[in-house]
């Protein structure tokens, strides 16, 4: 393989590929909570929805929409990587997340969400480009909105 | 680089580019391809030296001081507006108003010609290629004023569709056509003496939109007999903030002023004021002075390499690209209009626009991607972004090859 090919590879890396072209939990879910979240600026949409179980633990989580790679692939890993968390440990990931695809690491993080961030890593390239870390951001203030009970998010 | 030989003895295209500092830059680490110039284009040491002589040398504000700097600063700025009316052919430097960028002529036109002149139960009549500048303008007059906002359709292969103009105009309602001259998305240009000539019939006022076409064609506004013709300085390889609205003097000097301030009147009284004449009507306030000295330069520029010869350069590209791209698999060129120009926007099968802009972007390529200010274009066409390739005088037919090369190479990412 080129070099040039293995540069683009390091954005674009095959999880995000994988999870681009093949979407996880790409559904919807009765009796869910739920909310839309809508990037204006490139008019992707994801919808979210979390049902809570016992202990009011996420024992489910799933979404729909479309858009690019990154933001298919950011709320495919995010509906993965939810399962089992509280309302509270979900919104620590997800400021932990922002913290990612912002700055493209999270030191202070690494402690309480090792082995999430550690799964969510392949976004952390969005970091050097400003433009595209709300593809990566979507779902997940989609997954805040719903958990707070508001209907819709926006990025911007 | 191994191009092809100039495609006139005139048209030197590495001569050109060695006049644009920033194509010597490098992104990540390769030389820059730039395809954005549809968005805005760069610029030539000619307008660079312009306004840094103007600000080291020679600068006051205009119109009203007595002193040496602020007569001379004033034929300076002043010299904008001859070298606009020469560049369109208007029939007087009077017809010609210098506004910020080519959306605050189309407001102007919507607020002055469209609340002062025009009546309630009368039409706008715009297309469905039109750029968000030539929309939301014509919809707030609606909203405002009462007036009717029709849109002409654009056929299938993106060309404005002459029939639909006909119809929305049969009624005699329409009192002002606003239309692209050449759409930023598709590329293709509009007929502009047939929607002028069938408009007057009907007895509407046409507004072109010259954004696009005014960079890559000559215009002239009184062959066309447009009454207002748009363009922003920045596309025209001028600076940002300074832009040209043409309007028939008749018509101007009908129209009420547009924003109120110093510069646009005659006499002020704390019961009423002045109106200054045409165009300093609509004028108001301290003018982009600096950009108004480099869009000369830049008109000035494109001038002396004349537009046959940057026509021809941009038409063998165009054609070049658009054999490249099509023979890429995947990749679907939208529209295929006759008369087009060096704008090609683009998709590739199972690969979102943006994720292609940023591929080609790890490859040193400038596009841009999204709906391109005109999302009613994309829903006509089904989609929600498109990723475009622009040309401008300094393109080379390697750059589209890089362009093509690298596309290839994105298209295996999404197989």
């Amino acid at each position: 393989m080129s070099e040039a090919f293995e540069e683009l590879r390091d954005l674009y890396q095959e999880v995000i590929l994988d999870h681009g072209r093949h979407p996880r939990n790409f559904r919807r879910l009765d009796g869910a909570l739920h909310a839309k979240g809508e990037n204006p600026m490139c008019g992707d949409k994801v919808e979210v929805w979390l049902k809570l179980g016992a202990g009011e633990r996420i024992e489910d989580a799933a979404f729909q929409g479309r858009g690019c790679a990154i933001s298919i692939a950011s709320a495919s890993l995010m509906t993965e990587v939810l399962r089992g968390k509280t309302r509270d440990q979900a919104r620590s990931l997800a400021d932990a997340f922002r913290t990612l695809a912002r700055t493209g690491a999270c030191p202070v993080c690494d402690a309480v969400h090792e082995e999430d961030i550690e799964r969510l890593q392949p976004l952390a390239g969005v970091a050097e480009y400003p433009s595209r870390v709300k593809c990566a951001t979507l779902a997940w203030h989609a997954m805040e909105a719903a958990l707070k009970g508001e209907g819709s998010a926006t990025t911007e | 680089m191994n191009d092809a030989p100039p495609v006139t003895a005139a048209f030197d295209v590495q001569a050109i580019r060695a006049q644009f500092p920033i194509l010597t830059e490098t992104v990540r680490g390769r030389p820059l391809v730039f395809l954005d110039s549809a968005a805005s284009a760069q610029k030539p040491r000619a307008v660079i030296e312009a306004m840094v002589h103007a600000m080291e040398r020679q600068y006051a504000n205009v119109h009203r001081g007595l002193h040496w700097m602020s007569e001379r600063t004033t034929e300076a700025y002043e010299a904008c507006r001859d070298a606009a009316a020469r560049f369109l052919n208007a029939g007087s430097r009077d017809e010609i108003v210098l506004t910020r960028n080519s959306t605050e002529g189309i407001n102007l036109v919507a607020h002055s010609y469209g609340r002062g002149v025009m009546r309630a139960g009368q039409a706008v009549l715009i297309s469905e290629m039109e750029h968000h500048s030539n929309i939301v303008p014509w919809q707030m007059l609606r909203d405002a004023h009462g007036v009717e906002l029709r849109v002409a359709r654009v056929t299938e292969a993106g060309e404005l569709d002459m029939d639909s103009v006909a119809a929305h105009l049969a009624d005699g309602k329409v009192g002002l056509v606003a239309i692209t001259h050449m759409s930023n998305v598709l590329g293709s240009y509009t007929p502009a003496e047939r929607i002028v000539r069938l408009a007057h019939e009907a007895g509407a006022r046409v507004l072109l939109d010259g954004s696009q076409a005014a960079v890559h064609r000559k215009v002239d506004v009184q062959a066309l007999d447009a009454d207002f013709y748009v363009f922003t300085g920045h596309k025209l390889y001028g600076p940002t903030g300074i832009g040209v609205l043409y309007g028939k003097a008749e018509l101007l000097d009908r129209m009420p002023p547009f924003l109120g301030g110093g510069d646009m009147i005659s006499t002020v009284s704390f019961e009423r004021s002045e109106w200054a004449r045409v165009p300093h009507k609509f004028e108001a306030g301290t003018p982009p002075i600096l950009e108004g000295i480099g869009l000369k330069a830049a008109i000035e520029w494109v001038e002396r390499i004349g537009f046959p010869a940057m026509e021809a350069h941009e038409r063998a590209l165009t054609d070049h690209a658009l054999a490249r791209l099509s023979a890429i698999e995947g990749v679907t060129v939208i529209g295929r209009a006759q008369d087009r120009g060096g704008v090609i926007s683009f998709t590739l099968d199972r690969a979102h626009a943006h994720d292609v802009a940023t591929l080609l972007d790890r490859q040193g390529i400038a596009v841009r991607a999204g709906h391109h200010c005109a999302e009613p274009l994309m829903r006509r066409f089904g989609l929600d972004s498109t990723a475009r390739a622009s040309f401008a005088a300094y393109t080379t037919r390697t750059e589209i090859d890089a362009l093509a090369e690298a596309l290839t190479r994105v298209r295996t990412f999404f197989a």
